[in-house]
This record gives C-alpha cells, sequence and structure tokens, in this order.
C-alpha cells in the first residue's frame, strides 16, 4: 500500500497555493541494486487534484520526475471548508487517493 | 490475468487515441482526460517528443517564465516553476532536451486553477529545458532555460 499523499492548502486573498507531495520511488528501470539487478521501472503515469469533486489540474508523468515528488499549484476560488482530492495512478497498477478540508 | 489486462490497455488504447489527437476530434483534457500520452512520454529525443505533444512549430514566448536553478548539484530532484501568461492556457509540458526520454511531465489546468506548476525532475546531464504551454485554441508556445547539472540524477 502506498503512502498518504501529503496535501497543503494556503488560501491568501483571490488565490490559494496548492503544494502536494506523492510518496513513490519513481524508479527509472536504469538504476541498479547492490548486486547489480536492475530495479524494475516505477513510477506514477497519471495523477488528478479535484477541488469539490470538479478536476483542477490533471497530471502526466514520466519516470524523469524525481523520487517523493512535491508539485506546487495555484488556483482561484478556494475558500475554507472546500475539498482537494488528489489521486495518482502508476505504471504497476497501484494506486492512492486522499483528500483534505481547506482550513 | 491482471497482466493481460494490462497488455491490452498498454497495446490498443495509446495506439488508437493518439492518432487521433492531432485532428481534434480528441482534444486533449477534455475527453480523455488522464490518458498517458504513450509516444510522446516514451520518445528517445526531443523532436520526436514535440511532435507527439502536437508542439513541433509551437511559437518562442516571452508569457512563459521559468525559474530554476542556474546550477543544479543534484540532478535527481531540480525545482522547476513555470508560469504560463499565455491567455487561456490549457496546459504546461515539461521536457528536457538531453534526458533519455526528454519528455517528463505534462499538467492540465481545468476550472479555476492558475497556469502555474512546480515540478521537481530528474536530469541526466546539462540541458536545455523547455517548458511548452498551449492555448484553448490548440496553438503551442515555447521557453527555454538552460540548468547545469554536477551530478546526474538518472543513472545511480
Amino acid at each position: 500500500m502506498a503512502d498518504t499523499i501529503k496535501i497543503r492548502a494556503q488560501v491568501q486573498g483571490d488565490i490559494a497555493d496548492i503544494r502536494i507531495l506523492m510518496q513513490h520511488p519513481m524508479e527509472t528501470g536504469q538504476r541498479k541494486d547492490e548486486k547489480g539487478d536492475l530495479l524494475p521501472v516505477n513510477f506514477i503515469k497519471t495523477f488528478r487534484v479535484l477541488h469539490n469533486g470538479q478536476p483542477l489540474i490533471d497530471g502526466q508523468l514520466n519516470t524523469s520526475v524525481s523520487k517523493n515528488p512535491l508539485f506546487a499549484f495555484k488556483a482561484r476560488g478556494i475558500k475554507t471548508g472546500d475539498r482537494l482530492t488528489v489521486s495518482w495512478n502508476d505504471n504497476l497498477g497501484d494506486k492512492r487517493q486522499d483528500e483534505i478540508t481547506v482550513a | 490475468m491482471n497482466e493481460l489486462r494490462r497488455k491490452l490497455l498498454r497495446g490498443s488504447s495509446a495506439a488508437l487515441l493518439t492518432p487521433l489527437l492531432g485532428t481534434g476530434l480528441l482534444l486533449p483534457g477534455r475527453v480523455v482526460a488522464a490518458e498517458w500520452n504513450k509516444t510522446a512520454f516514451t520518445a528517445r529525443n526531443v523532436n520526436d517528443a514535440l511532435k507527439a505533444w502536437g508542439a513541433a512549430n509551437a511559437a518562442e514566448s516571452r508569457d512563459i517564465v521559468i525559474q530554476a536553478p542556474e546550477i543544479a548539484e543534484n540532478g535527481a530532484k531540480v525545482e522547476i516553476d513555470i508560469t504560463s501568461l499565455v491567455p487561456a492556457t490549457r496546459s504546461i509540458a515539461v521536457f528536457a532536451d538531453k534526458n533519455p526520454m526528454p519528455l517528463c511531465a505534462a499538467l492540465e489546468f481545468s476550472g479555476n486553477a492558475v497556469a502555474y506548476c512546480r515540478v521537481q525532475v530528474k536530469l541526466a546531464e546539462t540541458t536545455r529545458v523547455r517548458a511548452v504551454a498551449r492555448a484553448a485554441d490548440g496553438k503551442t508556445y515555447v521557453a527555454f532555460r538552460e540548468i547545469k547539472v554536477t551530478l546526474g540524477g538518472c543513472g545511480g
């Protein structure tokens, strides 16, 4: 089971800053372990950010995104009490979804 | 069972849908929101990746602002800030010219999202990074930035 997605939202006037940390190894398939065997490629392919159930961001990623990547976005019209949902799917069929209520 | 299903998905969906992307039959983002653009992501050089992304003829624009370190000591985590001031920007895609697979990430904006993103990418070596913004009318715009990398982030 994948680790929690950390989601932070900070409303500053009209615009909210959204920060999302997805905990994932993001293996390129080029790295080797101590025994010299190649580590299998494992990366998040798609992720989605929803604001009160409506799409805000749709992301497609490659193996070249960093391990445990942090993303930041901005959006208007986000208020205290709104829901932000983030979900991702990786190339091996693993997935994770987490939600926060904007404080 | 599961493996077979994955093969089918991988084999069919990308191959069937991507030829339609350029025709306007399928507008990226609207109809197939979370479809991974396999052709663009697995392209081995930046020209093929740009072509597959429909951005081969992107016009250079000063309305795309890339903020990134001039020198990245660790290529495994390079933070890049991109803001697009191109009116009605629908998506931003990040390419690293010299990475084994240049297309790093593509982000599509809906609703009240601002055309801004911060991403963390791996850079194999010193490279030119490009940000491609696509407007609602389908036109693409590009901006460049050179990032020097002291320690590559792809192998290990």
